[in-house]
C-alpha cells in the first residue's frame, strides 16, 4: 500500500504500518505518518490518533478485527481498546516485538 | 449580595475527564440527580447542572459535562465541554474549581487530559474514580506521589457507592474560595500532544503498578462477542430475542391490564344510564376516557420490556461493541460504526437518539443520522404495530420442532424492525449520495471500554423514569386529545328518528369523509383518517383515536376490544397498508422539534417531514395495491 506522506517523520527501516498488521499482532509504535483522510488534513488525523494514545513508545497490540475486509480493528493501546479502520491505522508506523 | 463579598458564594465546581469515567455517576452521587449514566463514550452530550450543600457546609453547584479526550472540541458536545471550562460563553465565568475526573484503570488518556487542562491555568482537583475496580484488579496507584507529580490534590472516588465521594467532598471542602481568572489555553499542536502525552506516560510508569493490563473478563467476553462471525450472528440473535421478548414476556401483563380496563368500562357502563344526559357521560367515560387511553396504556409492559433490553445492552458495554461489528455494514451507507449507537438508541425513542448524534464531528455525517433516526422503529410505534399485528397475524409457533420457540408475531414485529433499520440505512445512503455527492465518511475511533455487570438500581432506576414518562404522556397529550376525538365523533348528536348509525352524524365523520378520498388509494377507511390527524401529534395517539372511534360506534355492541373490531372490519391489504405507512410516517412533534433545534433551522425539519410523509405514502400504496393484486383486498 502507498500513501500519501503529507508529514514524514522519523520512519525507522524496519516498520509497518499497524493498518497491514494481522490480528494477534503485537509492537511498538515507531512514529506516526499522517495522510489526508475521511475529509480530515493529514495534520488533524495525527492529532487524533495522539489524543487517542498512539504515541511513539506505546506498545499496540491487534485483538479484533471484523468479518469484511478484516475492517475495522480493535487495537489496545496500553490500558485502552480503540477501534478504528485499518485505512486510518495505516497512519501508525510499528515494529514487531 | 453580602455573602458574595464575604467569599461565602456558591462555589461553581464542573466535572471533566475522558468519555466513561463515570462523570455522570459522580454527579448523581453528589447531588442526587438522575442523569443517564451507561458504559459506552457519549452518554452525556449536554451540560447538566445540580447543586448539594457539602458537609463542611458549603453550597456547590455543580455542572456535569459531556466527556471528551481534549478541549479542541471537534463535535458539538465537546464544544460544551470547552466553552465551560473555558468560560468562553458570554457572561459565564469559568468554574471556581474543575474536578478532573480520571478512570483509575484506564489512566494513561485521563492523565493526558489532565495535562492539558493544568496548562489552561484553572483550579484542578484531581478524582481517580472507578477505584473499586482498580483495586480488584490489583492495580496499584501511589495516589500522594501522583499529587506530587502533578502538583495537584488528588482524591480516589467509587461513583456507584454511597460513601464513595467522601474524600471528594473533603477536598472540596479544603479547597480555598478562588478568585475570578482568566483561561489561558491554546489548542495543542502535535507536537505538543505528544509532549503531554510523554510526560503523562512518565508519571504513570512512576506511580501505576499495573498486573494484567487487561480486563480478563473483558478479554474472554470479547473473543466471543468480537469475533468476525460469531460477533455478527450473536448480535443478530440479541436484537431477535429482543422483539420475541417484546410480544412473549408482556402478554401476561397486558392481559391483566386489558382486563382490568374491560371491568373498569364494564364497571362505568353498568352504573350509568344509556339514555339522557346520563348516556353522555357513560359515553365519555366509557367511550372516550377509558377506550381511548386504555388502549394504549396496555402497551406499558412491552415498552418496558424493550426498554430493559436496551438499558442492559448500554450498560453491559455492548453498545461499542455493537457500533464495532456494524461498522463497515453502517459504511455500506455512508456512515462509520458510532452512527449505529443513535440509532440503536432509536429503538427506544428518537428524541435521545438524534440528541446522541452530537458525538459525530462531521456535520454531514451528523445530519444524516438525524434525518434517518425517525425510520428506527420507536416504542410509540409499540402500541400500533402491536395492535395491527395481534389482530390479524395468527399467535402461533412459525413452525414445528426446533422452531417451535419462534413466535409468528414475534417474526413479523422483527421483520418491521428490519424495515426500519434498512430504510434508515437506504436512506442515509440516498442522502450521502444525493445531497454530499463524494463527500467522504470521517475516520471511525471509538474507545471499547470493558463490560461491567448491570447495576440494579440503575436499570430500575431507567425502567421507572420511562414508565414515568409513558403515564405522562397517556395522562396528558393522549388524555386530552381523546376528550377532543370523543367530542368529535359524539357531537351533534343524530336527529330524531335518525336512521344511520349515530356516528355517521358527527364531526369526526365528516372529516374522515373529507380526507378519505385522498386515503382511498392507499386502502385506509375514513375512521383511519380521523385517527391519523390527532396521530400527527404523536403516534400512539392514532390507536387510542381508533379505540375511541370503533367504540362510539360499536357503542350498542359493546365489544370493547379494539383488536377484534378491526380484525372483523380491516382487510388485511388495510392492515399491511396500515403497517408500512407507520414504518414511516413523521408523525411525532416532539421529534420534529428535536430536529429543528439540533440542526439549528426549520429546513431540515420540514425536509425530514416531507421525505417521510412521501415514503409513507408511497409504501402504503404499494402495499395496499401489491396485497390486493395477491387477492387479499
Ligand atoms: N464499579 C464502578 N463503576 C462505575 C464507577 N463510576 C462509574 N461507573 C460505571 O461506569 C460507566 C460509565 O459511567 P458514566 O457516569 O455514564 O460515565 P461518564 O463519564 O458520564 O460518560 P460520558 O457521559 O459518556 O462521558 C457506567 O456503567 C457506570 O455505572 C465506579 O466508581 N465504580
Ligand atoms: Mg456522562
Amino acid at each position: 500500500m502507498s500513501f500519501i506522506a503529507d508529514a514524514v517523520l522519523t520512519e525507522p527501516s524496519a516498520a509497518l504500518d499497524l493498518g497491514a498488521a494481522p490480528r494477534g499482532f503485537r509492537g511498538r509504535i515507531r512514529g506516526l505518518r499522517a495522510f489526508a483522510s475521511g475529509g480530515l488534513p493529514a495534520e488533524e488525523l495525527e492529532r487524533r490518533l495522539l489524543e487517542l494514545g498512539f504515541v511513539e513508545g506505546a506498545e499496540v497490540e491487534l485483538l479484533h478485527q471484523g468479518l469484511f475486509g478484516r475492517d475495522p480493528i480493535a487495537i489496545r493501546v496500553d490500558s485502552a481498546t480503540i477501534a478504528l479502520r485499518r485505512r486510518e491505522a495505516a497512519a501508525v508506523l510499528v515494529e514487531p516485538i | 449580595m453580602n455573602e458574595m463579598s464575604a467569599g461565602l458564594r456558591d462555589l461553581r465546581i464542573a466535572l471533566v475527564g475522558n468519555p466513561n469515567c463515570g462523570k455522570t455517576a459522580l454527579f448523581n452521587t453528589l447531588t442526587g440527580s438522575r442523569q443517564r449514566v451507561a458504559n459506552y463514550p457519549g452518554v452525556t452530550v449536554e451540560r447538566k447542572e445540580g447543586s448539594f450543600v457539602s458537609p463542611g457546609g458549603r453550597r456547590v453547584r455543580l455542572l456535569d459535562l459531556p466527556g471528551t479526550y481534549s478541549l479542541r472540541a471537534r463535535s458539538p458536545d465537546e464544544v460544551v465541554t470547552r466553552d465551560v471550562v473555558l468560560g468562553q460563553q458570554a457572561g459565564v465565568a469559568p468554574p471556581d474549581l474543575l474536578v478532573c475526573v480520571a478512570d483509575a484503570t484506564n489512566l494513561r488518556l485521563g492523565l493526558r487530559l489532565i495535562l492539558e487542562l493544568k496548562q489552561a491555568g484553572r483550579p484542578l482537583l484531581v478524582a481517580l474514580n472507578m477505584f473499586d475496580i482498580a483495586r480488584h484488579r490489583g492495580i496499584e496507584v501511589d495516589v500522594e506521589r501522583l499529587s506530587a507529580l502533578l502538583g495537584l490534590p488528588v482524591v480516589t472516588t467509587v461513583a456507584v457507592r454511597r460513601g464513595g465521594t467522601e474524600a471528594l467532598l473533603a477536598a472540596i471542602d479544603a479547597q480555598a474560595p478562588v478568585g475570578e481568572g482568566e483561561a489561558a489555553w491554546s489548542a495543542p499542536d502535535a507536537a505538543g500532544l505528544r509532549a503531554l502525552q510523554r510526560e503523562a506516560d512518565r508519571i504513570l510508569a512512576a506511580v501505576v503498578r499495573v498486573p494484567d493490563r487487561r480486563d480478563a473478563v473483558t478479554r474472554r467476553l470479547d473473543a466471543v462477542l468480537l469475533h468476525p462471525v460469531a460477533g455478527l450472528v450473536i448480535l443478530l440473535v440479541v436484537l431477535f430475542l429482543m422483539f420475541q421478548a417484546v410480544f412473549a414476556w408482556a402478554q401476561p401483563a397486558m392481559d391483566l391490564i386489558d382486563a382490568g380496563f374491560q371491568a373498569l368500562g364494564a364497571m362505568v357502563g353498568g352504573l350509568l344510564p344509556e339514555e339522557g344526559p346520563g348516556g353522555l357521560l357513560r359515553s365519555f367515560l366509557h367511550d372516550g376516557l377509558i377506550a381511548g387511553v386504555g388502549s394504549v396504556l396496555v402497551f406499558l409492559p412491552q415498552i418496558l420490556v424493550l426498554f430493559l433490553f436496551i438499558l442492559l445492552l448500554e450498560d453491559f458495554g455492548y453498545m461499542a461493541r455493537a457500533a464495532f461489528l456494524m461498522d463497515r455494514i453502517m459504511g455500506g451507507a455512508g456512515l462509520h460504526g458510532r452512527a449505529f449507537i443513535p440509532l440503536l438508541s432509536s429503538f427506544a425513542c428518537a428524541i435521545p437518539g438524534i440528541m446522541s448524534t452530537r458525538v459525530i464531528d462531521s456535520r454531514r455525517d451528523r445530519l444524516a443520522t438525524i434525518l434517518v433516526a425517525p425510520l428506527m422503529t420507536c416504542s410509540a410505534r409499540i402500541p400500533v404495530y402491536t395492535l395491527i399485528i395481534g389482530a390479524f397475524v395468527p399467535d402461533r409457533p412459525v413452525g414445528e420442532g426446533a422452531w417451535s420457540w419462534v413466535g409468528l408475531q414475534g417474526l413479523v414485529m422483527f421483520g418491521l424492525y428490519a424495515a426500519g433499520i434498512l430504510s434508515a440505512l437506504g436512506m442515509s445512503f440516498v442522502f450521502k449520495r444525493l445531497l454530499w455527492r463524494g463527500q467522504p465518511t470521517e475516520p471511525f475511533m471509538l474507545e471499547l471500554p470493558d463490560y461491567k455487570l448491570p447495576r440494579l438500581r440503575n436499570l430500575a432506576l431507567g425502567l421507572w423514569q420511562r414508565a414515568k414518562a409513558f403515564l405522562r404522556r397517556a395522562g396528558t397529550i393522549i388524555l386530552s386529545i381523546m376528550v377532543v376525538i370523543w367530542f368529535l365523533s359524539s357531537v351533534p348528536r343524530p336527529p330524531e328518528g335518525a336512521t344511520q348509525p349515530a356516528i355517521e352524524y358527527s364531526f369526526a365523520y365528516s372529516i374522515g369523509q373529507a380526507v378519505e378520498p385522498l386515503l382511498r388509494p392507499i386502502g385506509f377507511n375514513w375512521q383511519i383518517g380521523v385517527a391519523l390527524i390527532p396521530g400527527m401529534a404523536a403516534r400512539e395517539v392514532a390507536v387510542a383515536s381508533l379505540g375511541t372511534v370503533y367504540a362510539v360506534q360499536d357503542a350498542e355492541e359493546d365489544t370493547a376490544q379494539l383488536g377484534q373490531a378491526l380484525a372483523g372490519r380491516w382487510s388485511l391489504a388495510t392492515a399491511l397498508a396500515f403497517l408500512a405507512w407507520y414504518v414511516f410516517a413523521p408523525q411525532c412533534v416532539a421529534t420534529l422539534s428535536v430536529i429543528r433545534r439540533e440542526t439549528g433551522g426549520q429546513r431540515w425539519m420540514w425536509f425530514s417531514f416531507g421525505y417521510m410523509l412521501a415514503l409513507a405514502y408511497l409504501a402504503a400504496f404499494v402495499t395496499y395495491q401489491v396485497a390486493r393484486a395477491l387477492g387479499v383486498g
